[in-house]
């Protein structure tokens, strides 16, 4: 047990059928995003062998075991490759392994799942699940929030600001996807996705009023499940020896999970309307993302200028 | 400044104590984050502790940083230890 994907978390997330329903899924793990089609292991043939992997048998292997193989040697081939650690063998296009067979597996504690789907539609979408659920995973203080499609991470000490940025930002419109404690999961060497605790979805805390509720207060439109992090805003207290960034020219980057995030440093003064600010810094990083650059274009005008 | 305390206190999980350990924690200056598991929260953020399983017999990494972190340390063993 440790850092694997939990098989019940995979089959509740792909709505798979368990056949062997005495095995509790919760207590088997998979710890390789990939999968196998195990049409040659069940011809007996493991030479490379990768047993961490999810067998799925989709049409071939099924037509091969019926058509070319009688019940007994069928038994045999599956308990042949039972024999080894996988972490479950899910069969799709419904179809429904034997009495027999399932006796075989729940002897060996090994699950047997199954769903209607197309196998290699199935199997990519497993994969993508897989991905997700083995990503390297953190958890950071913060809020984040989903601001014209942008995933907007707001960060900063206790006390700053953060919900409260949040809440002004939810009620212009935009979604909620985590405030206070933000997971985050690297699915690739540029994407970071972020999502809330179980426990504090769709929550904010605000200071002086307590915990309050977004989706049912202010309706399904203004929360958000997960979101890709696109870049991140870092609230601090006015200092007046700090440089802050005043063009915009080049940008700052912080690190998570290895990944390069653009990152703002925004100091708070009252009378600061952080929620425009956002919005703002939002579409700006959209139109960088689209190749415009405004300072850039700043910059060529006094070359232009400069050149005259 | 690190430490690992095994929580003893038998309604830990319960909201209220919670309430209270994150009230603690606001009164020191010194950054104080809580690691369990492979999550790191902040001690200061009521939903962030709700989020961990802060049961009796668990084991949980205090971690502070700044002036005072000594006292903030020695004032969350306290709470979790009686």
């Amino acid at each position: 047990m440790g850092d694997g994907a939990k098989l019940s978390v995979i089959a509740e997330k792909l709505n798979l059928k368990n056949f062997t329903s005495e095995i509790d899924l919760s207590q088997h793990e998979v710890h390789l995003a990939d999968v196998n089609r195990p049409a040659l292991q069940l011809n007996g043939f493991f030479d490379h062998f990768e047993a961490g992997r999810i067998q799925l048998v989709g049409m071939v292997e099924w037509t091969y075991l019926k058509s070319e193989q009688s019940k007994e040697e069928r038994i045999k081939s599956f308990d042949k490759l039972m024999s080894y650690d996988i972490p479950c063998i899910i069969f799709c296009r419904g179809f429904v392994p034997d009495d027999k067979l399932l006796s075989h597996a729940r002897k060996r504690d090994i699950p047997m799942l199954g769903t209607e789907r197309g196998t290699s539609e199935f199997m990519a979408e497993l994969i993508h699940t897989l991905n997700y659920e083995l990503a390297p995973m953190t958890s950071i203080h913060g809020v984040l929030v989903d601001v014209y499609g942008e995933g907007l991470l707001i960060t900063g000490e206790s006390g700053i600001g953060k919900s409260e940025a949040a809440l002004e930002l939810i009620r212009r419109g935009h979604r909620l996807v985590a405030d206070d404690v933000v997971e985050i999961r690297r699915t690739s060497s540029n994407t970071l996705m972020g999502s809330s605790p179980a426990v504090t979805k769709h929550l904010i805390e605000l200071r002086g009023i307590g915990i309050i509720d977004v989706k049912s207060l202010f309706g399904v439109e203004c929360v958000k499940e997960n979101q890709r992090i696109d870049f991140v805003i870092k609230l601090e207290d006015w200092k007046r020896e700090t440089e802050y960034d005043r063009l915009g020219l080049e940008d700052e980057y912080m690190e998570i999970l290895g990944n390069q995030v653009v990152c703002h440093s925004l100091p708070i003064r009252p009378g600061r309307n952080l929620a425009v600010i956002c919005e703002t810094a939002a579409v700006n990083h959209r139109q960088k993302k689209m190749g415009y650059n405004a300072a850039a274009e700043l910059y060529r005008r006094v070359q232009d200028n400069m050149s005259k | 400044m690190k430490k690992d305390v095994v929580i003893q206190m038998s309604n830990a999980m319960e909201a209220t104590p919670i309430a209270h350990l994150v009230q603690l924690a606001n009164q020191f200056d010194s950054r104080v984050y809580f690691e369990m598991d492979n999550k790191r929260v902040n001690a200061k953020s009521i939903m962030g502790m709700m989020s961990l399983v802060l049961s009796g017999g668990s084991m949980v990494t205090i971690d502070a940083e700044g002036e005072d972190e000594d006292k903030a340390i020695h004032a969350m063993e306290n709470f979790l230890t009686t």
